[in-house]
């Protein structure tokens, strides 16, 4: 029996674009998971770009912490979490321990009342159990719990039983202690982590003294599969939509300005 | 007043109040009682029709606790262990039950105590009342030996030999005493002193449905107990299902070797009748439960049920179809199972703009409103509460703070928005106080805190930090 003669190095095809991405879906089917579900897009054509598959994996779990002055009570990244949810469909189960949530503000980024359903666990340790039993629950929109301690194994856990039933998990680090402020910065199994803080409001115009339209600096810390990147981006509208703010994206074409400095 | 036939001696069965005041009572000849009081009303005793209204009343009595049994012929068993805060304290529960028996026209004496044969012994001997706990024996000593349901001939003994009460009895030396007594009058002791374990046979209502399994030789693995619950469960829900009931609430049973028992209960937020969801309700309880040296016999009892007529519940991969209403009550089921029902909840918006009273706790499947809160005011994600005070400088009196010190870090601010006032609601029952102006205020690291000043400045108001935007 002969073997077909080997081909020269000049007739392997080139390294496309195309190619990759047919092997990119073939190692997803051969993972299996997330197959089927389409990636959920932020409406940013940077941010979307960046992600891979074009936007936040869908059946998978992603983490959210904040940094900023007030980082312990997390108002930014709730409202961030919270958003995903909203344009995520069907209902959305929000396990917490303390009672600091205030559920009007979770309106502003379009989270109805009536899709929230909160389990209160006594102790941190309660809560994963309560984000699991959720995940296992087809038909929810995402499962939102606020955690301080995630070890690698309950992550992993977690993710499997996003991916089993298509249930987005979202997790909101929460931390009371300089000590417990160090464990959001360990590993996990989640696909994304995000880290939210907010940013100086646009200026306001000279007569109109007050807060402009809320900004958030977002950085993608960790992705599986894509890089690490920074934005500043608009917070939500009452849609759960962000946008990049006026200044940036309207701002005169910067290339002559360049140009006639480098002059 | 009724009367029993014993061979061709009638003797008084029971007698009314009214008799018992003239004299009557029960074990008196009838020829005697109609000599005393001419023309007695007599009924024939009727021992079966008695028995019947003793359950009948054992079943009414299920209101104040789940594990009731009738003790012929003239008691009720109740236990109230952990039902008696319902009605504040075990004596308000007596004088709960009390009175509704006594508008019932039923005449009832009634005593709390740590042991069944306690409480026995002083509803009937002392007239009731609640023994505290830990003072059994000191009740129970000064009570006649009548009183510990042992059979009138010792008692007939015991009065020969001059032991009346039984604190007498229990003084005495105790292998003499039983071999002259017999052990059931020992047992008895124990009982009525808390000594013994006696365990009351609850009465479970015959219209409920129930599985049982007694098992040849007693389990006490967990695996093996999970699986027994999956079998009850299935068995449950085929007696169930024809029925045309879905169960809300659900006992189980287990019955150890050592006849101690341990009973779990789960609670559904929607009537079902799915075998597998509600065994998986009871396993994480089961690893709580001791099994001790195994258990013998278990039983699920579906002690709440409502009809449940039959319906398409699901038609999920069918192309197309998108279930806008998506069926929770399983998801909430367990959940609640898990850190209780009242931990599991929807919040609804109330009409209002007092920040801590805008949302209210509802049942996490109470009917959905379209209600929102006003989406043009903007509120912050996290609240504190209780508010906490900061230091706030302000360039002049009225103006929005330019400096605030919360947990000793100074804030410097770079916009503010406001005042918004919010007044107190008397109709809310608020006393009537100053009214808060909040303000919205960003500082100069990105930071937005939602403060109120609780008076005018003028009035020497304070800053208070109220919550954080996004």
């Amino acid at each position: 029996m002969s073997l077909p003669p080997r081909p020269s190095l000049s007739a392997v095809p080139s390294v496309t674009s195309a190619t990759v991405a047919a092997l990119r879906r073939q190692i997803e089917r051969l993972e299996g998971g997330a197959q089927a579900r389409a990636p959920l897009p932020f409406g940013i054509a940077g941010l979307d770009d960046h992600l891979p598959g074009g936007g936040l994996a869908r059946g998978a779990l992603h983490e959210a912490v904040e940094a900023g002055p007030a980082a312990e009570f997390a108002g930014s990244a709730t409202l961030f979490t919270a958003g995903i949810a909203t344009r995520l469909e069907g209902p959305v189960l929000w396990c917490l321990t303390r009672r600091d949530l205030f559920a009007p503000g979770l309106a502003a980024a379009g989270l109805v009342p009536g899709r929230i359903i909160y389990a209160e666990a006594g102790r941190d340790r309660e809560v994963l159990p309560l984000v699991e039993e959720g995940l296992r629950e087809r038909g929810l929109a995402a499962v939102v719990g606020e955690v301080t301690r995630l070890s690698l194994i309950a992550s992993r856990r977690l993710q499997l039983a996003a991916e089993a039933s298509g249930v987005t998990a979202l997790l909101l680090r929460r931390w009371w202690t300089v000590a417990e402020k160090d464990l959001a910065a360990l590993p996990s199994a989640a696909v994304t982590r995000w880290r939210i803080a907010p940013a100086a409001t646009e200026p306001a115009p000279a007569p109109a003294p007050g807060l402009g339209r809320v900004q958030w600096q977002v950085d993608l810390v960790r992705c599986r599969g894509g890089a690490p990147r920074s934005w500043i981006l608009e917070a939500y509208d009452a849609t759960g939509r962000l946008a990049l703010p006026a200044s940036l994206a309207r701002r005169p074409d910067q290339t002559p300005i360049r140009r006639a400095a480098a002059q | 007043m009724t009367v029993q036939t014993a061979g061709s001696r009638r003797t008084i069965a029971a007698a009314c109040p009214a008799a018992q005041r003239l004299g009557l009572h029960a074990g008196m000849a009838v020829a005697q009682a109609q000599a005393m009081v001419p023309g007695l009303h007599v009924w024939g005793a009727t021992p079966e029709e008695d028995e019947a209204a003793l359950r009948e009343l054992a079943r009414w009595a299920t209101g104040y606790s789940p594990v009731v049994a009738p003790d012929p012929h003239d008691g009720v068993w109740i236990d109230i262990a952990g039902c008696a805060h319902l009605y504040g304290s075990e004596e308000a529960l007596l004088e709960h039950l009390l009175g509704r028996l006594n508008g019932q026209g039923v005449t009832a004496r009634a005593a709390v105590a740590d042991s069944p044969g306690a409480a026995w012994a002083v509803a009937r001997f002392r007239g009731g009342g609640v023994i505290p706990v830990g003072r059994s024996v000191d009740a129970v000593a000064t009570l006649p030996v009548a009183a510990l349901r042992i059979a009138p001939a010792i008692v007939a003994v015991m009065q020969r030999l001059g032991v009346e009460r039984v604190g007498q009895l229990a003084a005495m030396p105790r292998p003499p005493m039983v071999r002259r007594f017999g052990k059931d009058v020992a047992l008895r002791l124990d009982q009525a002193m808390g000594h013994a374990f006696e365990p009351i046979n609850p009465l479970i209502p015959e219209e409920t449905p129930l599985s049982t399994i007694a098992f040849p030789e007693p389990i006490g693995r967990l695996e093996a107990l999970k699986d027994v619950v999956r079998r009850l469960a299935e068995d449950l829900c085929a007696q169930l299902l024809r029925r045309g009931q879905g169960v809300r609430r659900l006992d189980l049973i287990l019955r150890r070797v050592d006849q101690k028992g341990a009973n779990l209960r789960v609670g559904t937020a929607r009537a079902t009748r799915d075998a597998p969801h509600l065994a998986k309700l009871f396993d994480e309880r089961l690893e709580t439960v001791d099994p001790g040296f195994g258990i013998e016999e278990m039983v699920l009892v579906a002690s709440k049920v409502e009809p449940l007529s039959e319906t398409q519940t699901e038609a999920r991969g069918i192309a197309g179809v998108s279930a806008p209403d998506v069926d929770m009550s399983r998801l909430v089921d367990r959940l609640s199972a898990k850190v209780g029902a009242h931990r599991v909840y929807r919040l609804e918006p109330v009409q209002t703009l007092v920040p801590e009273r805008m949302a209210r706790k509802v049942p996490a499947l109470a009917p959905v409103t379209d209600a929102t809160w006003p989406e043009n005011l903007p509120r912050p994600t996290r609240l504190l509460d209780p508010p906490e005070p900061v230091v706030a400088m302000a360039l002049l009196p009225d103006h929005p703070p330019a400096l605030i010190v919360w947990r000793k870090v100074r804030h410097k601010v770079t916009h503010a928005d406001g005042p918004e006032r919010i007044a107190p609601e008397w109709w809310a029952g608020d006393t009537d106080g100053p009214s808060r102006d909040y303000y919205r205020l960003e500082t100069d690291r990105g930071g937005r805190f939602w403060v109120y000043r609780d008076a005018p400045a003028a009035e020497g108001g304070r800053w208070w930090l109220h919550g954080f935007f996004a």
